[in-house]
């Protein structure tokens, strides 16, 4: 057992739903009792769609079990099939109907219905969201290309690519989609299909026409590009365009599978990202500490952005997906920092407070723990809230989602000539700790929460705010500390911390005004 | 299609029910049995984990209850929330580790870690109660190791057994054996039974205080260590109407309902308080004098949201098992014209002298068959449904409007002073449609 409070990701069964929402007319069977509709809302009400997830429940109770679930089952099937008269159903079983062992596959087999099955074996206990998203899609696909299609010679026609990844309730892959629509266009490639988002199974039958395959999220598209690649002969394009760089090399991926000329895709004019990086008023941004926590690609990509293209220092590197540690682990490496693979919660809130990051990059998890911390955070990956689903267009791909990127990131920071004025008029009543960056409100750290606090958490993670007031009441002298105080908040939590270290490692029993500018100058960069 | 074909249509019996108490006139319930869209029982640790201030719930179940709590509570509450799941996991179910061990070192190592946790629910859940892990002996052992700065208790919030509120009457039938029993010769006491917002409890209490009745408990306790007392001599006043499994084991402690409306508007908080009055003996010339202000004061503000809300026509989805006493009040102090009336569980007795104020052509719905239901939605085409979270923008993207259940059960409605907040719960979706020109 796992005592846990919050979680990363959902059962596996979301992650079907994830694919099945995303598509059009398929219907997803799923043998679960009630009070698993509550899945629903994360579509209608987290993604705000306008329509209910074609998700049938079975709806069994206790009083059916050893009885007739199967019968339940069936009658479901049946009923649905009828009403939503979809191309084709997935059916499957939520945590509980797993342990009844009804068998949906070999259940709706018998029934003879009139669309094709896809049965779906995606074990609650072992797995989670995304790996049932990625088995879902692939298992559709499987089930449902025609393995007879053949490629007519390229000769004479544009290069065809599918598009695999995109599904509901995804971090912005509406309009990631766009962008990569757009590229594709520039290099004169025809989009054969898009898929799981907005494809028919009809549709998905076609999946082998394409030359090539395009893999924008792995976490959900990587096992069924495989299985194309190996079935049709499709390489696929695995760079992640997100970021400026990685852009570049997806457009250089792309063209060299289509035979096409890059440059007019290279050449795009509206990729601002770096030269806002280069503008000197960027300068502040040199070497800012970030923690960077998410899922396995938009966490890699963050890290090469942060190094590469705005010129931060990657403090913590993180994945919650066991399934893609290793490429967190190889970024992390080349970070020169250790990877924390972990879907606790209370581990990275731990992690992220010994890092005392200036700003971190998280999910929606890591947005509470920075906001409880007090430091600036944007969200870059999923588990996604309705704020991650933006009236405007806001893609994290291609050249725009660079632009959006810079936008996002350096916002949350206190910016450049406001940081000096900070640090030399600390004692302005208007530059009060509370009031955090002037131009944005709703960021304001808050003075550390004593209940925050107070309320020990659940797993075994000490509360490194409480230590902190500990030493700082032995260590510090009262002058010390006044001055420690005139030090921005942004930077204070830091230089603290290295303050503290470098006492320590002097032996020094007590830190006062020498103590405090020997340690300045000790970690001078 | 008008709604009754599709009434003909559909296989479900249409029942006359020989239980109903002989103060309600028999009428027919569309009794319906298929996809519900509802929560389970676990739902209720949200607002109950806040109630009770010193009680932890811990769920035993699966990732989906993880997901569904921190789904359902819509924001994540950061501050460290006062419940958590078990998750179980292959090795637990294969039988590698004895599920009876992993809970003892879960819960060894929660306690350890929260000082502060005086009682503490052990949740079953949909895979626990179907692989059977009996709760109840580990909370029998745990408590032993525990008690007394620990009580641990036990129950089941499980989408089998328990729809949405339901769990909240789960949790407190719990509770009720671990009450203290009074004194045989007590004088006679009130307990008042259901969850309410701090605020409105203590509204009730001052009133009742005012009355004369100052022996008046109230379950949940906001402490869960601190438990009214229960015997004979108590007699108890439903807060709630899903309350059911409590009811009865508050009787089987030997305590007496009061029959009243529920205390929702100002007609329905003066017949609860009336129940109170006439048991204790209170006088009518100072009941009058103590509950006039109040009642006035719901009365004049529900008049001004009156013009917006009569004559419009509402069709409650089963949901919170508030929906009969919400209609009976919409439609006597609102005016409003009630459709369908769906409740996921029709408690007769409980309820019998809210649905003697129906007529006979408000169709009363027991059970949900989803997509039927929705079927005579969109034929009947109310002004506005009251839905859970799932369905609410999908009807509005059919031109419904709508107004999200789950907003009844989370905001104090009861009472003379929440009558016109009641209210505005449902005018506001009306108004807005109205104002919005995109």
């Amino acid at each position: 057992m796992q005592l846990a409070v919050w979680t990363y990701e959902g059962p596996p069964h979301v992650g079907a739903m994830r694919v099945a929402t995303a598509m059009e007319k398929l219907h997803y069977v799923l043998h679960a009792p009630q009070g698993d509709t509550y899945a629903d809302l994360l579509f209608t009400m987290i993604e705000r769609r306008g329509k209910r997830p074609p998700v049938t429940y079975t709806t069994f109770e206790a009083r059916d079990l050893g009885k007739d679930t199967a019968q339940i089952f069936q009658d479901a099937a049946r009923e649905a099939v009828a009403r939503f008269n979809p191309q084709a159903i997935i059916v499957g079983a939520s945590c509980t109907a797993e342990l009844i062992q009804d068998d949906p596959a070999g259940l709706s087999e018998a029934m003879n219905l009139p669309c094709p099955v896809i049965p779906l074996e995606l074990p609650s206990y072992q797995r989670k969201e995304n790996w049932g998203a990625s088995e879902t899609f692939y298992q559709i696909v499987r089930s449902l290309a025609d393995k007879t299609v053949l490629r007519e010679p390229r000769e004479g026609r544009p290069a065809r690519a599918n598009i695999l990844g995109p599904t509901a309730l995804g971090f912005r892959h509406r309009d990631d989609l766009v962008e990569i629509r757009k590229i594709l266009a520039l290099l004169g490639v025809e989009v054969n299909l898009v898929a799981p988002l907005g494809a028919t199974p009809e549709d998905i039958t076609r999946i082998g026409h394409a030359d090539f395959n395009i893999v924008l999220y792995p976490e959900i598209a990587d096992e069924a590009a495989r299985w194309l690649e190996k079935t049709f002969d499709q390489p696929a394009v695995r760079t992640v365009p997100i970021g400026v760089g990685a852009t570049r090399s997806f457009i250089a991926d792309v063209a060299e599978l289509a035979g096409a000329d890059p440059t007019p895709a290279l050449g795009d004019t509206s990729s601002r990202l770096p030269w806002w990086s280069r503008s000197v008023d960027s300068t502040y941004l040199t070497s800012k500490r970030v923690f960077i926590f998410g899922d396995a690609t938009h966490a890699v990509a963050a890290a090469r952005i942060a190094r590469e293209e705005l010129g931060f220092e990657v403090c913590g590197l993180g994945c919650y997906a066991r399934e893609f540690a290793r490429d967190v682990r190889a970024e992390a490496a080349r970070c020169g920092i250790e990877a924390l693979i972990t879907d606790d919660h209370l581990a990275v809130e731990d992690a992220i407070a010994a890092a005392a990051p200036e700003l971190v990059l998280g999910t929606q998890m890591e947005r509470h723990i920075a906001k409880r911390l007090g430091i600036p955070c944007a969200v870059i990956s999923a588990p996604v809230h309705v704020q991650d689903f933006p009236a405007r267009h806001s893609p994290q791909m291609g050249f725009e989602g660079a632009n959006v990127i810079f936008d996002t990131w350096v916002h949350p920071l206190v910016m450049g000539l406001e940081e000096h004025l900070l640090t030399m008029f600390r004692e302005d009543f208007e530059f009060s700790d509370e009031a955090g960056a002037s131009h944005h409100a709703a960021h304001s750290p808050r003075k550390a929460a004593p209940q925050a606090v107070s309320e020990a958490p659940v797993a075994d993670i000490p509360v490194p705010a409480a230590e902190m007031a500990l030493d700082a009441d032995t260590l510090w002298t009262a002058e010390a500390s006044r001055e420690l105080k005139k030090i921005p908040f942004f930077v204070r939590g830091k230089a603290k911390r290295n303050t503290e270290n470098f006492a320590a490692a002097e032996g020094r029993s007590q830190i006062d005004l020498e103590t405090l500018y020997d340690a300045k100058a000790h970690y001078a960069r | 299609m008008s709604a009754l074909d599709i009434l003909d249509g559909c296989a479900a019996e249409i029942a006359r029910d020989d239980q109903t108490p002989a103060t309600a006139t028999a009428r027919p319930v569309l009794r319906e049995r298929g996809q519900r869209e509802v929560f389970c029982g676990l739902t209720g640790i949200i607002w109950l984990h806040r109630k009770m201030q010193d009680a932890f719930f811990l769920v035993v179940g699966s990732r989906t209850c993880a997901h569904l709590l921190q789904s359902a509570a819509g924001v994540m509450i950061f501050a460290e929330p006062r419940f958590a799941t078990a998750i179980m996991e292959e090795r637990d179910l294969a039988g590698m580790v004895d599920a009876q061990d992993e809970l003892d070192r879960v819960v060894n190592r929660l306690l350890e870690r929260r000082p502060d946790i005086r009682t503490l629910f052990l949740v079953g859940s949909c895979p626990s109660e179907v692989i059977k892990l009996d709760l109840a002996k580990a909370a029998q052992r745990l408590g032993a190791v525990h008690m007394p700065r620990v009580r641990i208790l036990n129950y089941s919030g499980s989408g089998i057994e328990t729809t949405f509120t339901q769990g909240e009457d789960a949790c407190l039938s719990a509770l009720v054996p671990v009450m203290p029993a009074s004194a045989p010769d007590a004088a006679k006491q009130l307990l008042i039974v259901g969850s309410l917002p701090d605020i409105v409890e203590d509204q009730f209490l001052r009133i009742l205080a005012q009355l004369g009745i100052d022996k008046v408990g109230v379950l949940p306790a906001r402490n869960a260590r601190d438990l009214p007392e229960i015997g004979p001599n108590t007699r108890y006043l439903l807060a709630q109407p899903f309350l059911g499994e409590t009811a009865m084991a508050i009787e089987g402690r030997g305590a007496q309902r009061l029959d009243a409306l529920f205390p929702f508007g100002a007609e329905g908080t003066t017949s609860w308080l009336r129940a109170a009055a006439r048991e204790f003996g209170v006088d009518e010339a100072l009941f009058e004098r103590v509950v006039a202000p109040g009642r006035e004061r719901a009365r004049i503000a529900l008049s001004k949201l009156r013009p917006q809300l009569s004559g419009k026509r509402i069709t409650f989805l089963p949901d919170s098992q508030l929906e009969v006493p919400l209609a009976r009040f919409l439609q006597e102090e609102l005016g409003m014209e009630l459709v369908e009336v769906g409740t996921p569980y029709l408690h007769r007795a409980h309820l019998a002298r809210e649905l003697e104020h129906f007529g006979p052509d408000v169709r009363i719905s027991e059970g949900q068959h989803l997509d039927r239901q929705l079927d005579r939605v969109r034929a009947d085409r109310p002004d506005i449904t009251v839905c859970g979270l799932g369905l609410a923008n999908p009807l509005e993207g059919e031109g419904l409007t709508t107004k999200w259940a789950i907003e009844l059960v989370f905001s104090p409605i009861h009472g003379f002073d929440q009558a016109a907040d009641l209210a505005e719960l449902f005018a506001r979706p009306l108004r807005r449609r109205d104002l919005l020109e995109v």
